[in-house]
């Protein structure tokens, strides 16, 4: 049976005013069990307050092979992060 | 003439006996379901009914005020203390068996519980608040299976309706009246069988007309199941007596 029900990835919110966190997947055969499925396999601990479920291939993912000109050239652009300016002083509302 | 106390500790065992023996019932489903999923689901199932159990003996103990425990009156009893009924003591190793049951029985359980919430024991109501909502969510497993199988395939709407016919002799035992209930039986019959008919309905499946089985449950009669479900059930405690892990 596993070959034909689709993969769905799982998103679970611990807390309100938290974002949903990608937790894992599960094999469902439509939606609305892939959500009873999430909540029986990843909330069963008091885990969240909240699911979603997202169909796996409907997932656009980067690919690993182009993982360094996605992600290198950040690294050296140092000005990006706000730690990079000092305040002058007696600047306020900064 | 049963005193009071015992006819309210006989209603109560009743209710914790079909949590019991449905939760050993659903027990067996545990590395058999079609999915890893479904066995997780099962087996949660399986435990909010066997917590119910727990704490509905526990409870029938305390009024009977001869100090058994939860763990005496599970595994030191035989099958003609047993005051269940027969629908939750049978086999059931078909998925479609399984589902048809609980549709019937967490639906039954849902108009219960909710109706004994706000009844005049506290304990018994208190104990109703907090599993109405387990059973509700049995209830909507249950329906959505239904649903899926009953207007799934060729092959599984036949199972299911076969399911279907299997489980409904058994359904009238639910509504008989029982001495010293807190909530009449029979006044939880037609949203019971409403509920239920709507999903049999909607699954295209039909509604079976079969005569009611003779059932006796409540009375300590029961089939030839109960027997051995138990002596698997209580076979550790009783060679062991006191086990604890």
């Amino acid at each position: 049976m596993s070959s034909t029900w689709p993969l769905w990835e799982v998103f679970v919110r611990s807390r309100r005013g938290l974002s949903h966190v990608h937790v894992g997947s599960l094999h469902a055969p439509d939606a609305e069990l892939a959500l009873r499925n999430a909540r029986d396999v990843y909330t069963r601990r008091q885990e969240g307050v909240s699911l979603w479920v997202v169909p796996s291939s409907e997932i656009v993912a980067s690919d690993p092979g182009e993982r360094e000109a996605f992600f290198d050239p950040a690294d050296d652009k140092v000005y990006r992060h706000p730690t990079f300016y000092s305040v002058p002083e007696g600047v306020e509302h900064l | 003439m049963t005193a009071p106390s015992d006819a309210l500790s006989d209603y109560v065992l009743g209710l914790g006996d079909d949590a019991l023996v449905s939760a050993q019932r659903m027990s067996w489903w545990i590395s058999r379901a079609p999915e890893l999923e479904e066995d997780l689901a099962l087996a949660n199932i399986g435990l909010d009914q066997l917590g119910q159990a727990r704490t509905l003996l526990a409870y029938a103990g305390e009024v009977e005020g001869t100090g058994r425990s939860e763990d005496d009156l599970a595994y030191l009893r035989d099958d003609r203390d047993f005051r269940n009924v027969w629908l939750v003591e049978r086999p059931q190793t078909d998925f479609g068996v399984a589902m048809a049951r609980l549709l019937v029985f967490s639906t039954y359980q849902c108009e219960l519980y909710a109706a004994l919430a706000s009844s005049t024991d506290a304990t018994l109501a208190g104990i109703a608040g907090k599993a109405v909502k387990e059973v509700a969510y049995h209830r909507d497993h249950a329906r959505l299976w239904t649903l899926r199988l009953g207007d799934g395939t060729t092959e599984s709407h036949a199972r299911m309706q076969v399911a279907l016919e299997g489980e409904w002799p058994h359904v009238e035992e639910l509504f008989a009246p029982v001495e010293g209930a807190l909530v009449d039986p029979q006044s939880l019959r037609s949203a019971v069988l409403s509920r239920v008919e709507e999903v049999v309905v909607e699954a295209t499946l039909s509604v079976p007309q079969v005569s009611p089985a003779i059932g006796g449950g409540r009375r300590g009669l029961h089939t030839e199941h109960l027997g051995h479900l138990l002596a698997e059930m209580q076979d550790l405690h009783r060679s062991h007596p006191g086990v604890t892990w």
